[in-house]
């Protein structure tokens, strides 16, 4: 098994100036006869600002295609070329730390780039009223509602990265950030995200299994098969509404549906 | 599927006010969800009133059924002396100043030995918890001292330093630290897995994720830790100042309680008992009580205190 990771632009002559590229990325888990094949072959570019979704069925690898990008995991094969550093990620939990309260969250990913503290105290408040928590910073995470501590934990992710020089974000990675949440609170934070991706302008790389939340969301729609997750189709629902984005939703319904009847037979 | 149908037109609703209500509607909906505290000031003082009256209550009826043993004369005066008696006997030492020796001698040592312990636990905690090798060596060993009496190691401690103090610090530390380590350990333990991978994510380095990730999410656990260390180290320590006794050693609360044994004084020996229980709850309510409240509160956890 050849591996082939590559970081940073530098390291990798396929990443021209998209935000994200993975060239047939494999991911193997475990050895011998026990193994499983959760991706092979991946491929899939994500530009500069763009707002992607990964979409699929339980096991389809979605997750680990974000954990791979964020970093968390290594690819057993391919290349994975990044324009940054470090992402900003999101988790379905918020994963707030519950001995700070909201500020001291946003400002810990700065504490630990050794920012200032007057520095990181300014910026914490900025990403606050970004996300329209600016009176809640002194509030500890349990004091808080499921939609805020999401929200908090959104803008501590945009305060993680690095490569910001004038605190842009440059990619922003979701891993079903909403699927705890309850069905009102989810729509109004779909909302909110839209609203602060247009602000912040990042490329986003959004994980989810709802089909609606993906159309709804995307620019584009990324569709992955199951064991091994590879991309079977994508969708561009940039713009759409009304009658086209109901028919889009029924389309990637049905080759959802296949995809998991595929599995039904073998 | 008719869930699916009403989904639609939420979404479709929700998208077409987007932006001219979402202000309005983030706003509203953030303040019906926001969880509501209850903190009431009757509430604060009821519960005050719980705290402080049910205890005292518990006492009192403890002495009242002790008063009217003695008062039946069920046992001989020599076994069961009268409350007031002890009373006597607690004042006279106070009286006398008696009291401060002994209790210096004694508390100066549990919490001399109590920091040893702290220094030595903390980093065998961390190593327990961290190192899987050195876990799967003496985490049992650890784990069994934690169950073997303090008491046990009072003659090995005694043959190998004397009666001195290092014999007495011995059996301190033997106590508290498998306690201390074990309550660190289980603290780390309990660390929802996502934590650190949110650490990782935000750009901590293993030192970074160790100073702002793991020690403070383990500090439950370790609170716990110390709290049950600092009552081993009390228990030992008296196992050890009762045991061995020598001129050299000064009078600690476990010589005076021997000495009440080799007088046959019965009021001195309960006396002694007394004080004994009352440096050990006097430490816990002072120190590790409000300590492991605040942090308990801070994280929302503390419905239980």
């Amino acid at each position: 098994m050849t591996m082939t990771v590559a970081l940073d632009v530098s390291a990798s002559d396929t990443a021209t100036d998209a935000a994200v590229t993975l060239s047939g990325v494999q991911k193997v888990f475990g050895h011998g006869a026990r193994a499983v094949t959760a991706l092979d072959g991946v491929d899939l570019t994500v530009e500069p600002g763009e707002f992607v979704c990964l979409l699929g069925a339980s096991g389809c690898g979605k997750t680990t295609v974000l954990n791979l990008i964020a970093g968390l995991d290594r690819p057993t094969g391919g290349d994975i070329a990044l324009t940054t550093t470090r992402p900003a990620v999101m988790f379905q939990e918020a994963a707030l730390m519950p001995w700070l309260t909201a500020s001291g969250n946003v400002e810990l990913p700065l504490r630990l780039a050794g920012v200032k503290k007057p520095a990181r105290r300014e910026r914490a408040a900025e990403l606050l009223n970004l996300v329209r928590l600016g009176g809640v910073g002194d509030k500890r995470p349990h004091e808080l509602s499921g939609g805020m501590r999401q929200r908090v934990a959104l803008a501590r992710a945009l305060a993680s990265t690095v490569d910001a020089d004038e605190g842009a974000v440059s990619l922003l990675l979701m891993d079903e950030p909403f699927s705890a949440l309850d069905a009102i609170t989810r729509d109004v934070l779909q909302g909110e995200l839209l609203r602060v991706w247009r602000a912040t302008g990042p490329a986003v790389v959004f994980v989810t299994h709802d089909v609606r939340e993906a159309v709804r969301l995307g620019q584009r729609v990324v569709l992955l098969s199951s064991r091994p997750g590879r991309v079977v189709r994508e969708w561009n629902v940039n713009g759409l509404s009304g009658v086209e984005e109901a028919r889009v939703i029924d389309d990637v319904n049905a080759r959802l549906r296949e995809v998991i009847s595929s599995h039904a037979a073998a | 599927m008719p869930r699916h149908d009403s989904d639609v037109s939420t979404v479709d609703t929700a998208s077409t006010v987007d932006a001219v209500n979402s202000d309005a509607a983030v706003e509203g909906l953030d303040r019906l969800d926001t969880p509501v505290a209850p903190s009431g000031r009757g509430l604060r003082r009821r519960r005050l009133a719980r705290s402080v009256l049910a205890p005292i209550g518990a006492i009192v009826l403890i002495i009242a059924i002790w008063q009217s043993l003695w008062a039946a004369a069920f046992w001989p005066e020599y076994q069961l002396p009268a409350p007031l008696d002890v009373w006597r006997q607690i004042l006279e030492v106070t009286e006398s100043g008696e009291v401060w020796t002994l209790l210096w001698t004694s508390v100066h040592r549990a919490v001399i030995g109590f920091a040893i312990a702290l220094v030595v636990a903390t980093p065998l905690g961390l190593l327990l918890a961290k190192v899987p090798l050195v876990r799967a060596a003496i985490g049992p060993l650890i784990s069994g001292l934690q169950s073997l009496p303090s008491v046990a190691w009072v003659p090995a401690a005694v043959l190998w330093f004397g009666l001195t103090d290092a014999a007495i610090y011995t059996v301190v530390l033997l106590g508290a630290v498998p306690s201390i380590a074990n309550g660190l350990v289980a603290g780390i333990d309990h660390i929802p897995p996502i934590l650190p991978r949110v650490g990782k994510v935000l750009g901590a380095n293993k030192l970074q994720a160790a100073r702002h990730i793991l020690l403070p999410a383990a500090l439950p656990g370790y609170l716990a830790g110390l709290k049950q260390g600092w009552a081993f180290s009390w228990r030992s320590l008296m196992a050890a100042e009762l045991i061995a006794t020598s001129p050299q050693l000064g009078v600690g609360l476990g010589q005076y309680l021997d000495n009440g044994k080799n007088l046959s004084d019965m009021s001195m020996v309960m006396a002694g008992i007394g004080l004994i229980f009352l440096v050990g709850v006097g430490i816990e309510l002072a120190v590790f009580r409000p300590l492991e409240r605040a942090v308990l509160r801070a994280r929302g956890l503390s419905g239980a205190v």
